[in-house]
């Protein structure tokens, strides 16, 4: 490794984990003690972990007003909740568990992995990283802060106008959600960024773009997309906030607005969006079912490529939402098309899945169980969609219960199932402990059955024309029986939940202890001792293939990965960058120190939106110039964190 | 092995009960979206009977190979509790499964596109020429029917219940006065929007007299839940004989109840309602000249009895909350002569 920009050649030793050089890393790169410390780490491992934490709060939440939902509609004409207060939970459900659980929740286990699955010391932007989660946090307590005092969205997730309006809808409402959005994309945004430059650049040396592991391809792609839909909604949701307060006339019929300019807006970003909170979850699934058949993935670089086109065709859909809305047939038959060829990537996705089941030699395990079950859901929500994607059946099943059974198999099926399953498989990473295996076949058995007993009829109920977003049903129109079984489903599904929660917090505590590989795979963070330490890797290894743990076994590469011997980077945090394509290593990138400065200019922000929604003039200014002094802070330059070689004195 | 069977008997029982059982039940709902009443909905009924089909097929098959896939395993079984390192292999033929599966899928949707086109075209526009005109229009929440056909004498407004005759396309001008609604009958006709500031237009067309439920599609507020409305096919003579009744005003109400019912109503609700003939002539709710015609009040809610006019007169926001209708704080007899003015209007 010579290269100018070094500012010195790295000693290339092998060290173990309880070396003096492993001492002197731990110091280096540990959350200092105490609160301080606590709220400034920017630990990636830390910031995972609390990403997966505050995004199951979330989903607990959205959980509780999905069951006050399905209480309400048990039996037709029930008054359990007024229609006011129904409208606010089924549109606060929808917009928890699609924007507060289903991204955050993966960005929480690629911010865990990543670093580790790609043989480096921390995300490229830790600072950022920090910044991101505080942002998603922040954002979410805001939404909430508007529900709790009975002025959440409740104009649904997607939010048309002109409902949204002030003149059909006076209260704050609005203003909350499309505030509140606008701030939760900043951290979807600084999330994106993030993920991308930390596959670009911060590898193992060897590790290049064709042995990623599919976890960096699907969160790769995923943030690619987001970051070129998020702009599209925030947009829209800001458009609607100056219609709403100022009386610009974007989509204010009186004044020559056009309604339809909202759905365009939304649904650009909504449909790449669906797949953003999809792909990382297939992608846990492409890397966890082979280490449960002993076998690699198979068609590694065809479901790639998948996941990729996926979400380049998943711009070209969004339409498919809009077939009632009067377009003309040769618009919406493109749109058709596209939508049927979108299939055909997850098509090669499922059949390389089922491919590596039939030809390896399985093994039962509670991950193993949600990610072959997943593959099932996977493909119910996948054909339910192709329906949907049909102009003419889709102007009878949309906007009924068919839909909602299509969403709920494509976010439960294809999000939680793997989420799941994933925590199955990288709890022993994380906690140093297994989750207990007995009661994690009743978790997947209760779950499993309860989603299946409580989703599956909304199909029914939606082919016998019951329509979504309905407070209540009357009588004799023969939805009465589904409801209530679903219903029922909905709260064994609950259940099944709740046992996760239990085995988690039993486990953390009392889980036999894991090691650092139990499931003897294949990726590099099973090389690091579990819990990893703060530094990740004591050494940093070099890959020489997709498989490192695997290759004596597999036997298909010339060269070997070393993991136990590599470069020794002790002078302060360091990490090495890599080039981009080919990860030849080419600088030693000085990492930044934990900094209070990430929580800081994130509450600022929370303040700035605080003013906004006030319209208040100096708390606005308060916060811009906070922000300000923050981010200098934050930014400040200093000569230790120097990436280049210092000058000769 | 044991783990297997369970495996498979549970989604062999789940398969069988949850889909095959209902789905011939379906059918005879009232909203069912598997039944047509006319020529527009039957080509959109088989190519969603096709393409479900094509659907559980696809869940059955991937479903099986699943099963299959995971009781074939060698035995004995792997297991992580074992000493050493687990043998990892990479065995030949996987790859055959994607360029097959991808093979047939892509062959399914493209037939599947190329009837879904041709069904496009076939619903477009009624194949026949003339029919009737109508426009409705959408609002929180009930529906404004206005027929429109030549000459102007022979137009008239009502709400909430749309005769048309059997065997006669209909084509309808869909408009919104407020939010965004959607027009739906799934009998006849899958579902347009009606978009303020925009004219979407569709059509429908009954096979067979009869009553045909339909509801809004779009969440459009407080009580979306509550804004169903109804078509009801008449033969041809049927109708323009209903037609005729409809284009002439109310009688006017003969005893003193509804004498003074009538004053009360133009007082009270007349800014707000029209009926035609009287000075009642409000745009903001439904046209009431032949009220006691109509099935139900309250687009759907309730069953249209002087009992229910009553109540909904005395209770508009306990029966239908956030409703536009308020409450006028009427007195007990106030309501009764209005109940009785109702009544008149036939």
């Amino acid at each position: 490794m010579t290269v100018a920009d070094y500012s010195r050649e790295p000693r290339i030793l092998a060290e173990s984990y309880d070396s003096p050089l492993a001492e002197r890393l731990k110091t280096l790169w540990e959350t200092k003690p105490g609160i301080i410390g606590w709220l400034s780490t920017v630990d990636h491992k830390e910031i995972g972990i609390r990403y997966i934490v505050t995004s199951f709060a979330f989903l607990v939440l959205g959980g509780i007003e999905a069951l006050i939902v399905r209480l309400q509609l048990a039996q037709p004409e029930q008054s359990v909740v007024t229609p006011t207060q129904y409208n606010e939970l089924f549109s606060m459900h929808g917009v928890t568990m699609i924007f507060l659980y289903a991204l955050p929740v993966l960005s929480g286990f690629s911010n865990y992995l990543w670093p580790l699955i790609l043989g480096s010391r921390d995300m490229a932007l830790p600072r950022l990283n920090a910044f991101s989660y505080w942002t998603f946090l922040f954002s979410g307590l805001f939404l909430y802060a508007g529900f709790a005092i009975g002025a959440g969205p409740n104009d649904g997730w997607f939010n048309y106008v002109p409902y949204a309006l002030k003149p059909f809808n006076p209260g704050p409402s609005q203003d909350f959600y499309a505030l509140g959005f606008i701030f939760f994309g900043l951290s979807v945004t600084a999330g994106g960024i993030n993920f991308m430059v930390t596959a670009l650049r911060t590898r193992a040396p060897g590790m290049s773009i064709n042995r990623f592991p599919m976890m960096i391809w699907g969160t790769l792609t995923a943030n690619a997309g987001n970051l070129l839909a998020v702009p599209s909604v925030s947009l829209a949701f800001f458009m609607l906030w100056t219609d709403r307060q100022f009386g610009t006339h974007f989509f204010n019929v009186e004044a020559g607005g056009q309604p339809l300019l909202w759905q365009h807006l939304f649904w650009m970003f909504g449909h790449p969006w669906v797949y953003a909170i999809v792909l990382p979850a297939m992608s846990i699934v492409s890397d966890g079912l082979p280490v449960f058949c002993r076998r690699p993935l198979v068609g590694h670089t065809a479901v790639a490529l998948a996941t990729v086109i996926t979400m380049i065709i998943g711009f070209g859909v969004w339409v498919h939402h809009m077939f009632a809305t009067g377009l003309p047939n040769l618009a919406m038959s493109f749109f058709n098309a596209a939508s049927f060829v979108i299939v055909i990537p997850s098509a090669v996705s499922v059949f390389a899945w089922v491919a590596t089941i039939w030809t390896g030699r399985f093994i039962y395990a509670t991950a193993s169980l949600f990610f072959v079950s997943f593959i099932w859901l996977f493909v119910i929500g996948g054909v339910s969609g192709f329906l949907t994607g049909s102009v003419p059946v889709d102007w009878q099943v949309t906007d009924t219960y068919f839909v909602v059974g299509h969403i709920h198999y494509v976010l439960i099926g294809i999000n939680v199932f793997p989420v799941v399953g994933g925590l199955y498989l990288w709890f022993p990473k994380m906690t140093g402990r297994m989750l207990n295996e007995r009661l994690g076949r009743w978790n997947f058995w209760t779950m499993f059955l309860g989603f299946n007993l409580g989703f599956f009829p909304m199909h029914i109920s939606g082919l016998m024309g019951m329509p979504r977003r309905v407070y209540t049903y009357p009588d004799g129109l023969g939805w009465n029986t589904v409801n209530l079984v679903t219903t029922i489903g909905a709260f064994i599904f609950a259940i099944g939940v709740l046992l996760l929660v239990i085995n988690v917090l039993v486990s953390r505590k009392h889980g036999r202890i894991a090691g650092p590989n139990p499931w003897d795979a294949s990726n590099l963070e099973w090389s690091t001792p579990s819990p990893p330490p703060p530094y990740n890797f004591v050494v940093l290894p070099t890959v020489a293939s997709r498989h490192p743990l695997w290759e004596d076994r597999l036997n298909e590469t010339e060269g070997r990965s070393t993991i136990h011997e590599g470069a020794v980077l002790d002078h302060g945090k360091e990490t090495l960058g890599v080039s981009p394509l080919d990860a030849i290593p080419d600088a030693i990138l000085k990492m930044p120190h934990d900094s209070i400065m990430p929580l800081c200019l994130s509450l600022s922000l929370m303040v700035l939106f605080v003013g906004l929604l006030l319209k208040t003039g100096w708390l606005i200014g308060l916060a811009l110039l906070a922000g300000c002094i923050f981010s200098l802070i934050w930014l400040w330059p200093r000569v230790s964190q120097g990436q280049r070689r210092e000058p000769a004195t | 092995m044991a783990q297997n069977r369970t495996v498979a008997k549970a989604l062999a029982a789940l398969g069988g009960v949850i889909v095959c059982a209902p789905l011939t039940a379906l059918a005879d709902r009232p909203m069912s979206v598997l039944r047509s009443a006319g020529p527009k909905g039957d080509p959109v009924l088989q190519l969603n009977w096709g393409l479900l089909a094509i659907s559980i097929l696809v869940v059955v098959i991937i479903g099986t190979l699943l099963v299959l896939a995971l009781s074939r395993q060698p035995q004995p079984r792997l297991a992580f509790d074992a000493r050493g390192p687990l043998p990892v292999s990479r065995p030949a033929g996987g790859i055959t499964w994607i360029y097959v599966g991808i093979g047939l899928t892509a062959l399914t949707l493209l037939g599947s596109l190329v009837w879904s086109m041709v069904v496009l075209a076939n619903v477009a526009v009624p194949s026949g020429k003339g029919g009737l005109e109508l426009q409705v229009i959408g609002h929180q929440w009930w529906w404004q029917v206005n027929y429109i056909g030549d000459p102007i004498s022979r137009r008239f407004t009502t709400a909430n219940e749309i005769h048309i005759p059997v065997g006669v396309p209909v084509r309808i001008t869909l408009k919104s006065a407020d939010v965004i609604h959607s027009f739906w009958v799934p009998a006849l006709s899958g579902k347009t929007d009606l978009i303020p500031g925009q004219t979407n237009t569709t059509w429908i067309e009954a096979r067979e007299a009869g009553t045909y439920r339909g509801q809004c599609g779009e969440y459009c507020g407080a009580q979306h839940a509550h804004m169903a409305f109804s078509v009801v096919a008449d033969p041809p003579a049927t109708f323009d004989a209903w037609w005729q009744a409809q284009l002439a005003d109310s009688p006017p109400p003969t005893d003193d109840s509804a004498k003074a019912g009538k004053i009360a109503f133009v007082r009270r609700c007349g800014s707000c309602h029209t009926v035609r003939g009287t000075d009642a002539g409000g745009i903001y709710g439904p046209d009431l000249t032949h009220l006691t015609q109509r099935a139900t009040i309250a687009a759907g809610v309730l069953p249209n009895t002087p009992g229910h006019r009553g109540a909904w007169i005395a209770d508009p926001q306990g029966i239908k909350p956030g409703s536009q209708m308020p409450v006028l704080s009427l007195s007990g007899p106030e309501i009764a002569a209005i109940q009785a003015y109702l009544a008149t209007l036939k």
